[in-house]
């Protein structure tokens, strides 16, 4: 058995001490000093829950109810509160996905890194604030000496997460535990997160815990690898021999469903029918407040796009970049301050609610969000008729057709009179799906339709999405912030950033041979982008030119 | 891993008796709140026949006597069997708890629905609604009960109106949140009419609160009821409510303070038993803490 | 930040145009004869007509409306029909014995209820929770006067121990004025620690399951400082907001427990101005009562500023 730094052995988390509600299941577990190991999983897989459990923070319905875990060789199962908090912060420390939350909104974060030092040395204030300094330098912050007064609120979400490592690295702890840190940051910030906590880690020796559900990010950060299913370890394995040589099928399958970076084949142009344009869309926000000076925001500034019937159209942008509000624009869901949107040749941008139903029929959207995207409260069936009904067909043959639909997005027809809570969420996606095609939409807009998805499911939706647009010769709008998902869908692709169309071309152009640098930036910035996962190789050796 | 192949969870609907029964059922205490209003309820339904005594008549010769086999609790200063009285006065309290609340939440429900989805009847009617919650409860409606007469409608109505704000204020917050919701976007989508979206989606999902709402409403009228009789704002004695057989028995009190502690614990009790009640749907119903989803 | 406390004091001034104006016509619309009413049965047409007279009710109500308003801005509350008296005489002349109270019960109630409240919420579900709990629901259900006499006869009638009505003001010494307010401040401080520690219990739960008061744990600090700087602080803006409303509404407390004890304040003097029907004396104090409440929810909007530097750096 080996001494590594950390040892976990056989753990096992049950839901409310209960034998038979295992969350986690014998997870064994082995870290060197100075090592990265990435733990994987998709949800559910009992990941984060591993860590807190280390850090002896679990909610308190949960409970390890047997095995080890070990710290320098010292059992932290049973340990007294008192050591534990002796423990975290000096021997480990723990990041997590979201900073904003994560710190406190009403502490200045100098003094929230401070706190640490206060609790767990004996320096005099000037000194803390001193190390609060360094440390701030040390996780390349701007400004420090201004940085220290500063709120959450007024920092960006690398900032803060940046401020996170700090307070975690402060007493140069073994072991970080990291989960999900770079989740919630746009790309160009997570490959920043990413080489800061490789930096660190060289610098301090510190092992990294890194948990993640994203291969990408996993062939950039790891040194060994665990995979995770449903709280069972699948198998451990150094990084180069997972990506190539996945020993479980389960590995096999979760690899091969991330998408590649590598655009797709081309397909040969089909119809020339345009049936969704914009042209020069714009929305602006705010502005005109008499004592709050609200200020201008120009979400939306001069997008023209065109969509043929049966091809795919993507938009591409990191937070904020505004393709949402295009989309949302579109759905006419908000009021765009200018511009034209042509749907199957009318502009529907300035039409009264009253005019503008009958053309809602021909322009659909499936939301992110699997579970807020249908009404809890009544059946799927209701919720896929209520359109068709709105259009005066009768009742029995929209629920006829409704069958069908759930049919062809791969559910039996009997899920019908279920409610929305007794399916998972790749489920709830494809019925969100079936509610849109129950209109005979000419045009359907994705916003983050599988941004929520697990990899696997995520690819199956795509999968779905692809055929559906084959078969019935749909015009999809996709919204996403994932370079990878628009490679393996979109037919054209428009980066945005600001609100303002930034390049717009074929997605093998755009993608594969970017024109504008914040495109190759976006791009460069994408974890994984040299490993072609499906097949188990890096790109560099593959046999042929993609 | 394929969503797909994941078998569809077995059909599971609970039906509103058995949603009931569990809610009551979930602690003692929660079981004997609900016993006692009950038998609450019962006595006061059929409290014409339960009463030993005639709750109005005047006995001067029995005035201000203690607890007695003849009469259970005593007499007030008229001579008038006090728990014959206390039975017959649940009949008012529960009925205006009761109404205030359906009233209350009927009124907020219909405000709130417009002030949630149309822009200007909210700047309006927020306006309206803050400037009602500025004038304490208790002024307005002894204001209004003492300008209108006190008629058990006056008092309805003077318990009513404070409530009112806070229902409109809660199904709004309600209507703005759930306007947000992807799937009510996707309704509107889909060309459902104004009408269509409110009934179908947004009014359901003020459906669990306003119940819990309406129960604290019904005790908190109640409670309303007793402090304006005792005030002397109240209905007139000659029907008894259990606010103004306290009132009268204030003078008395040195004297026989039953006359003001009996029906006291009744109210007491009573209200106690509508708000651990209501504490009980609440965890049973909250969304934070109900894990299943909501069934009809 | 400043243009964030103009825009609260612009949205206080339609709220109380419209408590103003609801409180104008409460009296003006009244079905049949406003003088009458006032008056009682027992009126003669010339007292009638002296009583429309002294309010002016013979005028358009337009006229009325404005005119009430232009007196009110030149602190002319009226007179009342009773005593003949300014009401804003008799109105000061009650101040004392309510704004003590409203101070005893404000501060006895945030010192018990506001730990009480911390300790449920970090007790969640143990003994402690149910109990404080308890005591919450029975604070808001057991009417305020049951509890003001069932003080009397224990603490006064049975063991003696403090006066069954009246008030002694601070100046006749501090240890008669507490000694006559101490009961009327026990039975009204239960009604607002059954507040205040419900509203603590709840927003103290919500954010003990915040994710910066799991990095604090993280940090290995000691739940004291958890508890206190982390979670208590960002609780701070609802407690604060409950003891402001607590405070604005005091008025309605006070009305019963100044009857009950037989105190000489603005509540007996509302109970009996609603008794004999002496409408500018309820008109003016409802008025009074809803002006705190708009200036202590403003004072509250202001302390949001203070507390929460997400609003001080918008």
């Amino acid at each position: 058995m080996s001494n590594g730094l950390l040892d976990i052995r056989n753990l096992r988390i049950a839901l409310n001490g209960n034998k038979d509600q295992q969350v986690v299941k014998g997870l064994n577990l082995s870290i060197e000093p100075g090592q990265t190991m990435c733990l994987v999983g998709e949800s559910g897989s009992g990941k984060s829950l591993s860590a807190l459990a280390t850090m002896g923070l679990l909610p308190p319905v949960l409970s390890p109810i047997a095995g080890s875990i070990k710290l320098k060789g010292e059992e932290l199962l049973g340990a007294s509160p008192a050591r534990m908090r002796e423990l975290r912060a000096t021997s480990m420390s723990m990041i997590f996905q979201e900073p904003m939350t994560a710190l406190n909104p009403v502490a200045r974060v100098g003094q929230q890194i401070e706190e640490v030092l206060e609790f767990h040395t004996n320096l005099s204030q000037s000194a803390r604030r001193k190390r609060v300094m360094e440390m701030m330098e040390g996780v390349h912050l701007p400004d420090v000496e201004k940085m220290y007064r500063s709120f959450p609120h007024q920092l960006s979400g690398g900032q803060r997460q940046r401020i996170m490592i700090a307070m975690a690295l402060v007493m140069g702890p073994q072991l970080l535990i990291a989960d999900e840190p770079t989740t919630a940051l746009d790309v160009t910030t997570q490959a920043q997160i990413l080489s800061l906590i490789r930096e660190l880690r060289e610098q301090q020796g510190t092992a990294v815990l890194f948990i993640t559900h994203d291969m990408g990010v996993v062939s950039e950060i790891a040194d060994d690898v665990t995979v995770l299913k449903l709280g069972e370890v699948m198998e451990t394995q150094n990084v180069e021999n997972l990506l190539r040589h996945p020993q479980t099928d389960y590995t096999r399958q979760l690899l091969q469903a991330v998408p590649s970076h590598v655009p797709r084949m081309a397909r040969a142009e089909g119809s020339k029918e345009i049936v969704l344009s914009t042209d020069k869309l714009c929305k602006t926000y705010g502005g005109g407040g008499i004592f709050t000076r609200a200020r201008e925001v120009k979400a939306a500034q001069d997008v023209s796009i065109k969509l043929m019937k049966g091809r795919t159209l993507g938009i591409v942008g990191e937070s904020g970049s505004g393709k949402s509000t295009v989309a949302r624009c579109i759905m006419r869901l908000i009021d765009p301050t200018s511009g034209s949107i042509m749907v199957g040749g009318s502009d529907i941008a300035t039409l009264k609610q009253r005019e503008l139903k009958p053309q809602r029929k021909k322009i659909q959207i499936v939301f992110q969000d699997p579970m807020r995207s249908l009404n809890p409260r009544i059946e799927v069936g209701q919720s896929i008729i209520e359109g068709p009904l709105n259009f005066g067909v009768p009742r029995a043959k929209a629920m006829a057709r409704a069958r069908e639909l759930l049919e062809l997005v791969g559910l039996p027809a009997s899920a019908i009179d279920r409610f929305p809570h007794q399916f998972s969420g790749g489920q709830r996606q494809r019925i969100a799906i079936a509610r849109a095609l129950a209109m005979e939409p000419d045009v359907l807009v994705a916003d983050e339709a599988v941004s929520a998805l697990d990899v696997s499911v995520q690819a199956q939706v795509l999968e779905l999405l692809a055929e559906l647009q084959q078969r019935l010769g749909l015009g999809i709008l996709f919204i996403t912030h994932d370079l990878g998902v628009a490679a393996q869908i979109c037919d054209e692709v428009i980066v945005m950033q600001y609100g303002r169309v930034v390049e717009y071309g074929p997605a093998a152009q755009v993608l594969g041979a970017p024109q504008e640098d914040y495109t190759k930036a976006l791009i460069s910035a994408a974890p994984g982008r040299d490993w072609d996962f499906a097949n188990f190789r890096p790109f560099s050796e593959a046999p042929l030119a993609p | 891993m394929t969503d797909q192949s994941t078998p569809l969870a077995p059909r599971q609907r609970i039906s509103p008796v058995s949603r009931v029964a569990e809610i009551v059922t979930s602690s003692p205490v929660v079981l004997i709140a609900s016993i006692i209003l009950l038998v609450v309820v019962l006595t006061a339904l059929f409290a014409p026949w339960l009463v030993p005594h005639d709750p109005v008549r005047l006995t001067p010769s029995v005035r201000l006597k203690p607890p007695s086999e003849t009469y259970w609790l005593g007499t007030d200063a008229y001579g008038r069997d006090l728990f014959s009285r206390i039975l017959m006065g649940g009949r008012v309290s529960l009925v205006v708890g009761v109404a205030a609340a359906i009233f209350a939440v009927f009124f907020g429900l219909i405000l709130g629905l417009f002030a949630g989805y149309i822009r200007w009847i909210d700047a309006v009617l927020m306006r309206m609604v803050d400037g009602l919650m500025a004038i304490p409860s208790i002024l307005l409606a002894i204001a209004i009960v003492s300008l209108w007469g006190a008629t058990i409608w006056t008092v309805l109505i003077a318990i009513t109106i404070p409530e009112v704000p806070r229902v409109v204020r809660l199904v709004r917050s309600l209507v703005l949140s759930a306007r947000e919701e992807p799937y009510v976007e996707a309704a509107i989508a889909a060309g459902s009419s104004t009408a269509l979206i409110m009934r179908r989606h947004l009014v359901p999902n003020t459906i669990a609160p306003l119940i819990i709402q309406g129960t604290y409403i019904c005790a908190s009228a109640i409670l309303t009821e007793a402090i304006l009789s005792f005030l002397g704002a109240g209905i007139n004695p000659s029907t008894p409510s259990w606010g103004n057989i306290m009132a009268e028995g204030r003078i008395y009190f040195q004297i026989n303070p039953g006359i003001v502690l009996w029906p006291g614990l009744v109210v007491s009790v009573a209200i106690l038993s509508i708000n651990l009640l209501g504490d009980a749907v609440r965890d049973a119903l909250d969304p934070r803490m109900a894990k299943r989803g909501i069934e009809r | 930040m400043l243009g964030y406390i103009l825009q609260r004091i612009l949205a206080a001034i339609p709220v109380m145009g419209f408590v103003a104006l609801f409180v104008f016509l409460l009296l003006r619309l009244t079905p049949g004869d406003p003088a009458a009413i006032i008056a009682g049965d027992t009126a003669t047409p010339a007292q009638l007509e002296a009583i429309r007279t002294s309010l002016g009710l013979n005028d358009p109500l337009f006229t009325q409306f404005f005119r009430w308003i232009g007196q009110l801005f030149q602190g002319d509350f009226g007179t009342s029909i009773i005593s003949g008296k300014p009401v804003i005489e008799l109105i000061a002349a009650r101040m004392e014995p309510t704004i003590s109270l409203a101070l005893t019960t404000i501060v006895l109630s945030v010192a018990i209820a506001v730990p009480l409240g911390v300790i449920a919420a970090w007790k969640h579900g143990t003994l402690i929770d149910r109990f404080v709990m308890l005591l919450s629901v029975l604070g808001f259900s057991v009417p305020v006067f049951v509890i003001g006499y069932l003080m009397i006869s224990l603490f006064s009638m049975q063991l003696g121990w403090f006066p069954v009505q009246g008030f002694k003001p601070i100046g006749d010494g501090v240890g008669k004025f507490f000694h006559t307010i101490a009961l009327p401040t026990f039975t009204l401080t239960l009604l607002y620690i059954a507040l205040i520690a419900r509203i603590t219990r709840t927003s103290m739960l919500e954010i003990l399951g915040d994710d910066y008061v799991r990095t604090a744990r993280a940090k290995g600090l000691p739940e004291s400082r958890v508890l206190m700087r982390h979670a208590l602080r960002n609780c701070s803006v609802p407690i604060i907001t409950v003891i402001g409303i607590g405070l604005a509404l005091i008025i309605s407390g006070v009305v019963v427990t100044e009857s009950v004890f037989n105190l000489p304040g603005l509540g007996r003097l509302t109970v009996d101005a609603v008794l004999a029907r002496d409408y500018p004396v309820i008109q003016a104090v409802i008025l009074l009562a809803s002006l705190i409440y708009v200036v202590i929810n403003l004072l509250i909007d202001i302390a949001y500023v203070i507390l929460d530097p997400r609003i001080r750096y918008a």
